[in-house]
């Protein structure tokens, strides 16, 4: 069972995450995305960035190190082949783009159990190394109970993370 | 490149559709490129033992690729202010083959004031949402 302990937890700050061009690039393929400021430092440039632009859905590379604090923690009670995502959002206070140094904080904003299941509701606060804020990546799993199948015909919600 | 303009739209007005095909290639490069490496995105056995039909696309592959369609509409990655999405349903990826997924963006709310609009995505697999309440805060002029 998932720990209700953690709820409330914030974590210290993460070591830097360092974006590269190469890996903006790669992502951006990886999600079919071609806007050339993903991939063009000159287009990119154009539109005001000062780098290739990461695609919306970037951040859940940096954010998932992150959230690994608490979910390879065995204290937590998180079994990760348990686990079904459930929802996530992005709110970008700027564009991350390469030559970012990122800097996150992880909250355990809440552990809610609901039928079985425990919601279980992270936040990581993303930030430049100045401290300006980039990014803040809020995500919730489901974790089911031992004594429910990890899926079943009868529980069509959530996708596995 | 032309952008839209807040002013040109209404809501409920479609402002881009696509089609997505992923197949099992497409699930391996999102593996490499994102760090996610659940063997469920890639392992039949393993998933299968976990109660799943069989291997199925990572759920922030399809919510990547779903907002692109944003992207391009907008005119600037940087456009996008929020994005947020429920999965609802997994897309079972076959091999050999490719699993299908339509996306179509409308406008769901204009605020000219703030300078955004709200664009929600319908994301279907077979005719069954797999994302829900997928809502994307753009900036436009």
């Amino acid at each position: 069972m998932v720990n209700l302990a953690y709820a409330g937890r914030t974590y210290p700050p993460t070591a830097p995450y360092a974006v590269g061009r190469e890996h903006v690039r790669d992502f951006a393929r990886a999600v079919g995305a071609t806007h050339p400021a993903h991939h063009d430092v000159a287009a990119a440039r154009a539109l005001g960035h000062p780098d290739v632009i990461a695609s919306p859905t970037f951040a859940v590379v940096v954010a998932q190190r992150a959230e690994a604090q608490l979910i390879e923690d065995p204290d937590a009670g998180i079994d990760f082949s348990r686990v079904v995502h459930a929802e996530e959002r992005f709110t970008h206070h700027r564009p991350i783009h390469a030559g970012d140094e990122l800097v996150t904080v992880l909250h355990v904003d809440g552990i809610v159990e609901r039928a079985g299941l425990s919601m279980v509701t992270t936040r990581c606060e993303i930030a430049a190394a100045d401290g300006e804020p980039v990014a803040t990546v809020v995500s919730t799993l489901a974790v089911r109970g031992p004594e429910q199948p990890v899926r079943g015909p009868e529980q069509p919600t959530g996708a596995p993370a | 490149m032309t952008r839209p303009l807040l002013a040109d739209l209404e809501v409920g007005q479609v402002v881009a559709t696509r089609t997505l095909t992923f197949a099992r290639a497409d699930l391996v490069r999102y593996a490499g490129a994102s760090g996610d490496l659940n063997p469920i995105h890639w392992n039949d056995r393993f998933a299968g033992e976990v109660g799943l039909p069989g291997v199925i696309a990572h759920g922030m592959l399809t919510m990547g690729a779903a907002v692109d369609v944003v992207v391009d509409w907008a005119g600037d990655p940087g456009a996008v202010l929020d994005y947020g999405v429920r999965f609802t349903r997994p897309v079972p990826v076959p091999d050999p083959g490719a699993a299908t997924v339509d996306v179509s963006a409308a406008v769901g709310a204009v605020d000219v004031e703030a300078g955004t609009a709200r664009i929600d995505l319908t994301v279907t697999a077979d005719g069954a949402r797999v994302l829900g309440k997928a809502q994307v805060l753009v900036r436009l002029a």
